[in-house]
């Protein structure tokens, strides 16, 4: 006499998870559709929303938007008062680029190959940590530090070398009566503020750089010199790239620091930014938000066949 | 041949950037006790604690934003949580089509600067008719929360090994049971983490929030207010301390939580 195996009963739960493995498509699609549902509409929604909005155009005398569409408002952007912001910011981007990189490779290069044990932790939480502290208590803390009563000017007074900052400031385009109201205040707080975003991606990549081809570097006779520009580099290139990406990007989209900090020139994100508050222009706002993301979207594209996904 | 002591202008240079990252804060905490309330002076004139009682006592319009701040942020963690942890089990399961589209769109968000994401959404509420509410902050802020749910629930689905939950299916659980009793325990400590860490993005984000808020003032608004028309410095500071507490001791608790990964079960192999 055969007994048939003893199986618990079967309920709704027993059935549905029978269906999902069936159809692990029905699981994935009931997975996927909340998450999907949200950025669908909440974000994509919203970049569409802004993408409209930027081929409106306002009246200029009666202040109302006026839903035809044009290229008119892109057409203000070409303005020289408009332009002159583009260039600014995208220098500015730049420069604060530049200067993350060579901060960020000692501190990156010496967490990937030196470091090791409490000293890794150390490192890795020591970039972790002003990462993600607030960042409005950074800016903050910059302007105690550049203001004219400020402690800089005060160790500068103390080393009588108070001269070096009255000589910054005193170059044309960085002029102000603090580090605090010129653009070089600007430019140091963002490098600050960006500067982990650089460190990151940059150890990622030196860490996955192999020790046997730094050795077969120097077994072949090459000077530190030469093994760090022929091998090191080439090798952590893409890294450098990944974190450029965040320092450009951050920096592009901005409108906080060049506010508190600075001679009050515009970026494109203060432009944003006031042009949707007080000038209710919410048109040309949305024409100057969308330049960034063309921005980054060929950037993001050059970044791509230079492999620096892959270090993400 | 290399050495492998680092060479000291190398190791100068590398403990010289993280003071340079860590220094500055210092001196938000110094200044919360200054005398002097008026300038930045430094060394400041005299030390008092007087700021912290002023802080609590006298400054009735620090609460509301505060209250506003971790309302949105409890709210906007909740559902990041939710939907973060979704598309986690979603991407780790299958190979599927547009997947790559698929991560590309959730880290879109913090990928593009935060000023975009501010004026879509307050085109979006323009263009809707939409008025300023608790929760048109609640939707930028977990639109960017996901993102760092879904990379904590990623990265421990990733470790944990499939093997698990076969074991799990083959002693006879439903999906479900396998959800509650292997899953869940599994992800715990690193949806805790995620959470926290959205918690402190949330409760810190201005740059997306002036758009989304209208009239109304978080405790990072009310500080850049502060920032731009300062009234009794040293209180912006106490308020900056708390700031920074709210966002310090998440981070840290977040690192010691996914820490290395040996906890997580199924390693064995």
């Amino acid at each position: 006499m055969t007994q048939s195996a003893i199986l618990p009963a079967k309920g709704p739960a027993d059935r549905l998870t029978a269906l999902f493995w069936r159809h692990p498509r029905v699981l994935l699609a009931l997975l996927l559709t909340p998450p999907l549902l949200w950025l669908g509409v909440v974000y994509l929604g919203s970049l569409a929303a802004l993408l409209l909005q930027s081929f409106y155009s306002i009246d200029e005398f009666s202040g109302v938007v006026r839903q035809e569409f044009t290229l008119k408002t892109y057409g203000e952007l070409l303005r020289p008062s408009n332009f002159d912001i583009l260039v600014r910011t995208v220098s500015m981007a730049a420069a604060v680029t530049l200067a993350c990189a060579v901060l960020a490779f000692p501190i990156a290069y010496y967490a990937a190959r030196y470091a090791r044990g409490h000293w890794k932790a150390a490192f890795y939480l020591g970039v972790m940590l002003p990462l993600w502290s607030s960042y409005l208590v950074k800016v903050y803390a910059w302007k105690l530090i550049l203001a004219k009563e400020g402690i800089l000017g005060w160790a500068a007074a103390q080393t009588h070398t108070s001269w070096i900052i009255d000589g910054l400031l005193s170059i044309p385009g960085l002029e102000g009566s603090s580090l605090s109201t010129s653009p070089l205040g600007t430019f140091m707080v963002f490098v600050y503020i960006w500067l982990p975003y650089m460190i990151l991606p940059m150890q990622a990549a030196l860490e996955r750089v192999p020790n046997s081809m730094l050795e077969a570097s120097a077994d072949l006779g090459a000077t530190r010199a030469q093994t760090f520009r022929t091998v090191i580099l080439p090798l952590a290139l893409p890294g450098v790239i990944a974190g450029s990406i965040f320092t450009f990007s951050l920096t592009l989209g901005d409108y906080i620091i060049p506010q508190i900090i600075g001679n009050s020139a515009n970026f494109i994100g203060m432009a944003v930014y006031q042009l949707q508050g007080t000038a209710g222009n919410i048109p040309l706002a949305a024409a100057f938000a969308v330049v960034p993301i063309l921005i980054m979207l060929v950037y993001l594209g050059l970044a791509r066949r230079m492999g620096a996904f892959d270090a993400l | 041949m290399r050495s492998d002591r680092s060479p000291l202008s190398l190791r100068a240079a590398a403990i010289g950037g993280l003071l340079f990252l860590h220094l500055p804060i210092l001196l938000i905490f110094l200044y919360a006790f200054t005398t002097e309330e008026r300038s930045f002076q430094f060394p400041p004139p005299g030390l008092t604690t007087r700021w912290f009682a002023t802080a609590w006592f006298d400054r009735p319009d620090i609460w509301p934003p505060l209250y506003l701040s971790l309302k949105v942020a409890a709210i906007s963690t909740s559902i990041a949580l939710v939907l973060g942890t979704l598309v986690a089990a979603a991407m780790t399961r299958t190979a599927f089509f547009g997947r790559d589209q698929i991560s590309l769109l959730i880290l879109l968000p913090i990928a593009l600067p935060g000023v975009i994401t501010g004026m879509a959404l307050r085109s979006a509420f323009g263009i809707m008719d939409i008025p300023f509410s608790t929760w048109t902050i609640v939707l930028g802020h977990a639109t960017f929360c996901i993102v760092i749910v879904f990379n904590n629930a990623v990265a421990r689905m990733r470790r944990l090994s499939g093997g698990i939950m076969e074991a799990s299916a083959d002693l006879g659980a439903n999906g479900f049971q396998t959800l509650r009793y292997i899953l869940l325990p599994n992800l715990g400590s690193a949806l805790l983490a995620g959470g926290m860490l959205a918690f402190a993005l949330s409760f810190d984000e201005v740059i997306v929030t002036t758009f989304t808020a209208g009239q109304q003032s978080t405790l990072p608004i009310w500080m850049l207010n502060e920032l731009v028309r300062p009234r009794q410095r040293p209180v912006t500071n106490v308020v900056a301390i708390v700031v920074f507490a709210a966002t310090f001791f998440p981070i840290l608790a977040a690192y010691y939580l996914t820490r290395g990964g040996s906890e997580t079960a199924g390693m064995g192999k």
